[in-house]
């Protein structure tokens, strides 16, 4: 049986996954994706600690309301961000993060 | 949940992942950010939460992807060519995930309270969706309708933003 380290490893491995994305790519739909692997290995975590806390015979369900939240938020996100991204898509002809660098010191 | 299924679906989640970063075509990211998905689900069906793994199928590898492969085909993007590396960039981010796993790996294994096998959960008459559903129209009432308050202005901002023209 899986124990609840290995869940938070895989959730972990999942989150370097992500954040090697964000530093690594240079088209920002690839690092908004990559964003999204970020917030599921945070959700990934909850769930294996709400399955670990038992009380009274029964996992601990405010974990799962809470990751219910998280994924509600990160659809409203992703329709606030490809808009954006459009937006900017539309203004500089481009989604090369190395090309959109009109706010860099 | 065997052993041999848990690893399973944690490698074709990972792998998947890896396929993500790696693929040069937006394309080919996005489908495979679907399959990494669909692994997660599986994963969380392992830790009994039916309800979120349909919601994780159904919100992610339905709505969202559908959202992310809609802005690909729309702005035409092609296969990055330029691959000209900032390598004092690549140089810091595989030092700073090396030893992001490094202390990951110190911090699962260093942890007592995770060596537990499953807890034994008894079997109910109502399922895990029932119970999620009482707890959040019981305990979250508040957050609930702020959820779609949220939901309602992040609509109407990305209808906003995508007008011609902003005032």
């Amino acid at each position: 049986m899986a124990t609840l380290n290995d869940y938070l490893l895989a959730s972990g491995l999942l989150f370097t996954v992500g954040f090697a994305g964000v530093l690594l790519r240079r088209n920002i739909i690839i690092i908004f994706m990559s964003l999204e692997l970020m917030l599921n290995a945070a959700n990934l975590s909850l769930v294996g600690f709400s399955r670990f806390h038992v009380r009274a015979g029964l996992p601990d369900y405010n974990a799962q309301v809470l990751v219910f939240f998280i994924i509600t938020v990160a659809a409203a996100e992703v329709a606030v961000g490809l808009a954006v991204i459009v937006a900017l898509y539309r203004a500089k002809q481009t989604t090369h993060i190395e090309d959109l660098n009109s706010l860099k010191f | 949940m065997p052993s041999a299924l848990f690893w399973i679906f944690v490698l074709v989640m990972l792998v998947f992942g890896v396929m993500v970063v790696v693929n040069r075509s937006p394309v080919a990211s996005a489908l495979s950010l679907v399959v990494c998905f669909l692994g997660l689900a599986a994963l969380y069906i392992s830790l009994d939460a039916f309800f979120l793994g349909v919601i994780q199928i159904l919100v992610y590898a339905g709505a969202v992807m559908v959202l992310f492969l809609f802005i690909i085909m729309l702005l035409d993007l092609k296969a990055e060519q330029r691959r000209h590396f900032n390598l004092i960039a690549m140089f810091g981010g595989i030092v700073v995930i090396v030893l992001f796993v490094k202390v990951l790996w110190d911090v699962c294994y260093g942890f007592q309270g995770g060596n537990a096998v499953f807890p034994a959960i008894q079997n109910t008459e109502h399922g895990d969706t029932w119970q999620v559903g009482m707890a959040l129209f019981q305990q979250y009432k508040l957050p609930l309708q702020m959820i779609g308050a949220l939901i309602v202005v992040a609509s109407v901002g990305a209808v906003l933003l995508s007008k011609r023209e902003l005032k």
